[in-house]
């Protein structure tokens, strides 16, 4: 059990909604994976889809590039959609 | 009197079931199984609770989920054998458990169109439920028969442990016979043959032999259980013996 690989699991809540990572788990195959993740992350039924990837196919940015990632983005208010009125009839936005 | 007995067996094979996949907590070889194990574990308990309070108001003696769980002794109980069979070790767990689940499956899908409104109703709600423990067991039995040589040794000789107690399973009496008549039950001998097929289909995936012994065990279904069942019943029961009418 100790060399099964660890794989990230995403679940979408609701049709209409992205994935989102609800966690991690260790199972020895895809397949296992999924039926593991229903198991874990979703009996209480918070899904309707679920998405599991191997934690070591994902690249990830460094935390040592935080300063050029992502400061550059605190100064630009403009960037951000914060100067419209959202209808009350729009959902999930 | 018959519906109430077959109810009885409904309710009893799902509860000895939990019982003894609730052993599993804080065992299981991993915190994935762990969890997996005592969710099946907890959807065949809410079955239990479904088929034995039936069971209670089908009898008519104000008996409800709790007293036909807690205060019936071995004899009184009406489950197959295979169920009460000790977990061993994880691949005996699994077989036991993908035996019983291949006939669990098709009985359940053949009670969605029972007679009987409430068996048809408690079938329809357990089925989803068996769809994705038949899953995981069958997927199971290919990675550990289908797997390393130890773990292909340790399923093979669970399979062939357990052999014995899967004709009960099939095994047709005057209760089976006066339920499939009212058209509340089914012919079980006709679950023999998709069974096996399903068996098959499995094992030949998971390089997994059929054992070829054909003598059979039964009794559970009338009440003549393994010594097993007491020691379950002894964990189970001991809180309601001890201090009876003890609630939460």
């Amino acid at each position: 059990m100790n060399d099964w690989p660890l794989w990230e699991v995403f679940v979408r809540g609701q049709h209409g909604l992205a994935h989102q990572h609800a966690g991690s788990l260790h199972a020895p195959d895809a397949e296992t994976a999924i039926n593991n993740a229903r198991d874990v992350y979703t009996r209480r039924n918070e899904g309707v889809s679920i998405w599991v990837v191997k934690s070591s196919d994902i690249a990830a940015s460094s935390p040592g590039d935080k300063g050029p990632m992502f400061e550059p983005a605190n100064t630009k208010p403009y960037r951000h959609p914060t100067f419209y009125d959202v209808p009350d009839e729009v959902k999930h936005l | 009197m018959s519906r109430f007995e077959y109810l009885l067996r409904l309710g009893d094979n799902a509860l000895i079931l939990s019982q003894r996949l609730g052993e599993w907590c804080g065992h299981g070889p991993a915190l994935e199984e762990d969890i997996a194990i005592t969710n099946v574990a907890l959807d065949l308990l809410g079955q239990a609770r479904n088929w034995l309070t039936y069971a209670g108001e089908v009898e008519g003696r104000g008996r409800d989920e709790d007293q036909l769980a807690f205060l019936r002794d071995a004899g009184e109980y009406r489950n197959v054998l295979l169920v009460e069979h000790p977990n061993g070790d994880f691949g005996q767990t699994m077989a036991r458990q993908f035996l019983f689940d291949s006939w669990h499956h098709l009985l359940l899908d053949k009670l969605t169109g029972s007679t009987d409104e409430r068996v048809r109703g408690i079938a329809e709600k357990s089925l989803k439920e068996v769809t994705y423990h038949l899953r995981r067991s069958t997927d199971w039995i290919v990675r550990l028969g289908d797997g390393t040589e130890e773990s292909h040794a340790r399923v093979q000789s669970a399979i062939d442990g357990l052999w014995m107690f899967t004709g009960e399973l099939f095994e047709v009496d005057a209760v089976e016979e006066e339920m499939q008549r009212a058209g509340i039950g089914c012919d079980l001998a006709a679950l023999r043959g998709p069974w096996m097929s399903n068996v098959e289909r499995v094992f030949t995936e998971a390089t997994l032999k059929i054992p070829k012994q054909t003598w059979m065990q039964r009794g559970g279904k009338r009440g003549v259980h393994t010594e097993k069942l007491g020691y379950i019943l002894a964990e189970m029961q001991f809180l309601q013996r001890a201090y009876p009418g003890a609630q939460w």
